[in-house]
């Protein structure tokens, strides 16, 4: 069947390619701009590898441990009706509509050495401030709406029944929640976390106030750009982009198997 | 074996209202009744995943009212099955087995006929054979009673066979069975005992010839057939007996007084154009309301204040020129009418 493209179809694609356009000619034309030599330089530079490997070390630690408690929280939401609910869910998405240097002086005031979180980590014998963990802290809280939001929606797409079905075969809501809603959820919930890491990867504003040292990529993008310029921080942004593309890709790929739920 | 006690229930707009029943050990009993009757929120509330608002159920006398879902040895089979999809068919069977009994999967496959399906994936079964997999998946909790969401809808008529004999050969092996469905086929064919289900009232409960010889409700009554079917009461006028529904007044054959139903079968129901002179003592003047053709000639409803139902050949058709909107008269025998008292549904 010939189908002719209308004028409306023209206008789509057009408006695709600016957004496309828009997305992509701020990213391409950094890398145009740089030099092989000179990127190569700075992809073999001690203090930008150590800052990649602590931003991917720290995001992905902040996803990995706030899973454990968001992941089951998730299928909470999504099988339960309560008062307040609305509300919760709201508050849940609260992080990614704050200023995440509002967001950064918010967790300094409950991670500093005089709050009670403060404390007890003092008591253990390390500070969140200038810590990697309150790296992970300040990116985990950034990006946790991105989890709980995909692995929610996750989770309600699982028929109840089947859930039900494994409960009258005498299966333990324990059971239930490892053997049938996660494993169909499966694929939601990679991708929130895939989303989760991505988002703590490239965060600045709240990391910034938390930790300025040891530095993650985004701080020192930022620090070589104030004290050396532009080309400089360019080709530390490039490798970094690089590698993210790198993580983002190879994370997609492990989450979009196909799983049977999905026939 | 099972008693259903008062049990009632509100879900939204939706309410079951004090139903009461009792199955017994070695029965199949079938819950008959229209889609949104509340057949699976019956069964969901036996297997406890609702709770009820008020009522008990007893499982050899034993109350389950604070049973644990897991711990009440009942099985559910829903209607779409409810197979994990990311599991194989043997890994389904065996969901409810500890380790060590998961040998008895082949042996369970192999009493629902299932054994070639042990390998496959939910997803490429046809429904008759998701239906023997979930079938032996809740077998192998050895159930104390076997519940059944509608098991013969979805499936194609020779898969129906199959399945249909399946059932009754694991009745007879003593499972006892509730079995759930809108057909009243199904009911004939398996039930040895009937409850029929109706807005969220259980109405009717006894054996198949109880429920379908002496049918109490018009959806009863739909189902075996009798269009003919009122509810009202009796009364005696002098030495004779009438019944009451609504507008109508029939003569009814001496009977209990109270209330009640009457049916009549349409064939019992003449017609003529004008007012017979015959020894039927229910003559109304009507109106043609509805022309049916039907196998054996035309089925026509006459409106006489209410609709009533005549079976008449293609031969009486023609000659009286039927057509709607005809004055016409409908006559019957007070003793072709048959009064059923309201009575207790079990």
């Amino acid at each position: 069947m010939i189908r002719r493209t209308g004028l409306f179809e023209l206008a789509i694609c057009f408006c695709g390619g600016l957004i496309l356009l828009f997305v992509l000619a701020p990213l391409i034309g950094m890398i145009l701009h740089s030099r092989v030599a000179s990127l190569c330089e700075t992809a073999s530079d001690s203090e930008v590898l150590k800052s990649i490997r602590l931003t991917v070390l720290t995001s992905l630690g902040g996803a990995a441990v706030l899973s454990i408690f968001a992941v089951p929280f998730a299928w909470f939401l999504a099988r339960r009706q309560f008062a307040g609910k609305r509300l919760l869910s709201a508050i849940i998405d609260l992080p990614v509509v704050i200023p995440h240097s509002t967001a950064g002086i918010a967790l300094l005031s409950v991670l500093n050495r005089d709050s009670l979180p403060g404390s007890i980590a003092e008591y253990f014998g390390f500070s969140f401030i200038g810590n990697p963990i309150g790296i992970s802290v300040a990116m985990a809280f950034v990006s946790l709406p991105f989890l709980i939001n995909a692995a929610r929606d996750g989770f309600s797409a699982v028929p109840e029944r089947l859930e039900k079905a494994a409960m009258t075969l005498g299966a333990s809501s324990a059971r239930v929640f490892f053997s049938i809603s996660l494993p169909l959820a499966r694929r939601s919930v990679m991708t929130g976390f895939v989303m989760m890491f991505a988002r703590g990867l490239s965060e600045f504003g709240a990391v910034i106030i938390v930790a300025y040292h040891p530095m993650i990529t985004p701080v020192l993008i930022y620090e070589r750009f104030t004290a050396f310029g532009l080309s400089h921080a360019r080709d530390a942004a490039v490798v970094f982009l690089i590698v993210c593309l790198a993580v983002f890709i190879l994370l997609r790929t492990l989450s979009a198997e196909r799983n049977h739920a999905e026939n | 074996m099972l008693k259903i006690d008062g049990l009632a229930v509100r879900l939204g707009n939706f309410e079951l209202s004090a139903a009461s029943f009792n199955v017994g050990k070695g029965d199949y009993f079938i819950l008959l009744g229209e889609s949104g009757a509340g057949k699976t929120v019956m069964l969901e509330l036996i297997a406890g995943l609702i709770e009820p608002d008020q009522g008990k159920i007893f499982l050899d006398t034993f109350d389950l009212s604070n049973v644990p879902i897991q711990k009440r040895d009942l099985g559910l089979v829903y209607q779409d099955h409810a197979l994990f999809p990311h599991m194989t068919v043997r890994q389904n069977i065996g969901y409810s087995l500890p380790d060590k009994q998961k040998s008895q999967v082949e042996e369970l496959a192999g009493q629902v006929g299932a054994e070639s399906l042990l390998d496959r994936w939910p997803a490429t079964l046809s429904p008759g054979e998701s239906q023997r997999v979930a079938l032996a998946r809740t077998l192998a909790r050895r159930p104390k009673v076997l519940m059944l969401d509608e098991p013969l809808a979805s499936l194609d008529t020779p898969s129906k066979a199959g399945i249909r004999s399946l059932l009754r050969h694991i009745n007879a092996a003593g499972q006892t069975i509730i079995h759930v469905t809108h057909d009243f086929e199904e009911a004939v064919a398996l039930a040895n005992r009937v409850a029929v289900i109706e807005k969220g009232r259980v109405v009717q409960v006894g054996t198949p010839e109880d429920v379908f010889h002496s049918p109490r409700y018009q959806f009863v009554a739909s189902f075996v057939g009798i269009k003919n079917f009122f509810r009202g009461k009796t009364e005696i006028q002098g030495d004779s007996h009438f019944f009451h529904a609504g507008q109508a007044v029939f003569a009814v054959s001496p009977c209990v007084i109270g209330s009640g139903s009457i049916i009549f079968a349409s064939e019992a129901v003449t017609l003529s154009p004008d007012k017979p002179h015959g020894s039927a003592r229910n003559s109304f003047p009507g109106t043609v309301a509805e022309i049916e053709p039907v196998p054996n000639g035309f089925e026509v409803s006459v409106d006489i204040g209410v609709r009533i139902f005549s079976l008449i050949s293609r031969v009486s058709f023609e000659e009286m020129g039927l057509a709607t909107g005809k004055k016409v008269w409908a006559s019957f025998k007070a003793s072709a009418i048959r009064f059923i008292p309201d009575g207790e549904t079990s």
